[in-house]
């Protein structure tokens, strides 16, 4: 067992974990964090994609012990309690869901995007939705609602 | 879907790594975009992980004159790269954004995917790596360092340190072109081309077992090239379709370094 301490939303939890233990599963088993879906396990479905130091990472690719004194951020921690983030209220303005699974990842792959590029175009929205899966099809509205933030 | 069990090991300079590295069952963690799927499903159960990914330094990119050299950790979204020719056209097509923050281009290069455009742009740029080892570095020509499939001339104990790209001179233009069946995913041919002049250098992969360079003819260049290729097939596409991904891609990749040439 190899000691990890990390803040997660804000919060500090300090853990002793076995290298082979996944982020993903870290958040969700260890931390009961289970906003952070888990799809595919091999980083093509995008679900689990969490925040690492500021940068959009695929928690099913990374060791827990990876993140050691590292910053996350989860689905749970983009907005306050009963707060939606203008990304989250234009999701709920557009129907940009209808299950949900897939929708904790493209937010933080969105928001990521958004950080990244002044003003992504739809064709580069699009292009980021390549690695996020949604099998309800709902990908016009999640586009809709992205392109819609990154109007304003 | 979970990893064996393995030892982990997290070294704070490159030589506690290749101290770590001289056994035949470790395998170096950078970015992780491939190992840790392939530990997911334990098509790969090594007994070590050398974690380099907090080596100081080893993120560096430097400009020496017309080359442009890459430390191991240099991520394939690092904005630092994007404005080179070959990379700049090449990264786009390798994986998702988000894969792009972790995964690393050196990373790429060792993992020797025959699918993925890594490998193919530095044949095509005429690039090379460096390996070092408990023993001492050398330099390995991209030419001389895939062997096969998921194979390199890198031996046990070696660490792609950094890697060295060339930037094509001001009369010369490349060009990049792919086919996946889902855009971010492993290509199904992938076509390379850099013309100076009236000399065409085309790279092709996807379709090869390692990036292969084709002497084709400039005044019928997709036709040639796709006479020198013997493509194995798949569950998604069969040879005849390849061979014809061959000599469309490779004409296109000529045909659009030709526009932009000089």
């Amino acid at each position: 067992m190899i000691p990890v301490a990390v803040s997660v939303n804000g919060r500090h939890y300090r853990e002793e974990v076995e290298p082979r233990l996944l982020l993903s599963d870290f958040l969700r088993h260890g931390l009961g964090l289970t906003g952070t879906h888990v799809g595919c396990e091999h980083g093509v479905c995008g679900a689990c994609t969490v925040r690492l130091d500021g940068v959009a990472v695929r928690s099913c690719l990374l060791l827990a012990v990876q993140a050691q004194g590292c910053e996350i951020v989860t689905v749970e921690g983009l907005a306050g309690v009963g707060e939606l983030t203008p990304l989250q209220e234009a999701f709920r303005r557009h129907h940009a869901l209808q299950c949900g699974f897939c929708t904790p990842g493209i937010l933080i792959a969105a928001e990521d995007l958004l950080a990244q590029v002044e003003r992504p175009t739809r064709a580069e929205i699009v292009d980021m939705l390549s690695g996020q899966l949604c099998r309800c099809t709902g990908y016009t509205a999640i586009v809709d609602a992205i392109a819609e933030v990154a109007r304003s | 879907m979970k990893p064996a069990p393995f030892e982990y090991t997290r070294p704070a300079t490159v030589d506690e790594a290749l101290a770590a590295l001289a056994r035949d069952d470790a395998k170096v963690l950078a970015g992780g975009q491939s190992l840790v799927p392939a530990l997911n499903m334990r098509l790969l159960r090594p007994a070590v992980l050398v974690d380099v990914n907090r080596i100081a330094g080893l993120d560096r990119v430097e400009t020496a004159g017309d080359t442009v050299v890459l430390g191991a950790l240099v991520r394939q979204a690092d904005p630092r790269v994007q404005s080179h020719p070959v990379l700049g056209a090449v990264l786009p097509h390798v994986g998702h954004t988000v894969t792009r923050n972790r995964g690393t281009i050196c990373g790429s290069l060792a993992h020797a995917d025959p699918a993925a455009e890594l490998p193919v742009a530095l044949v095509a740029a005429g690039g090379s790596v460096v390996a070092a080892s408990a023993s001492g570095r050398r330099e390995i020509a991209a030419d001389d360092l895939f062997a096969g499939p998921f194979t390199t001339t890198l031996a046990t104990g070696e660490l792609i340190v950094e890697s060295t790209w060339p930037t094509p001179g001001e009369d010369e233009r490349f060009a990049f072109e792919e086919l996946s069946v889902r855009g971010g995913d492993y290509a199904l041919c992938i076509a390379a081309a850099r013309v100076r002049g009236e000399e065409v250098r085309v790279v092709v992969g996807g379709v090869t077992p390692v990036p292969t360079v084709l002497e084709v003819d400039p005044d019928h260049p997709g036709d040639s090239a796709a006479e020198q290729v013997d493509p194995w097939g798949s569950i998604h596409a069969t040879p005849a379709y390849l061979r014809q991904l061959v000599r469309v891609l490779v004409h296109r990749a000529v045909g659009r370094a030709r526009e932009g040439a000089p």
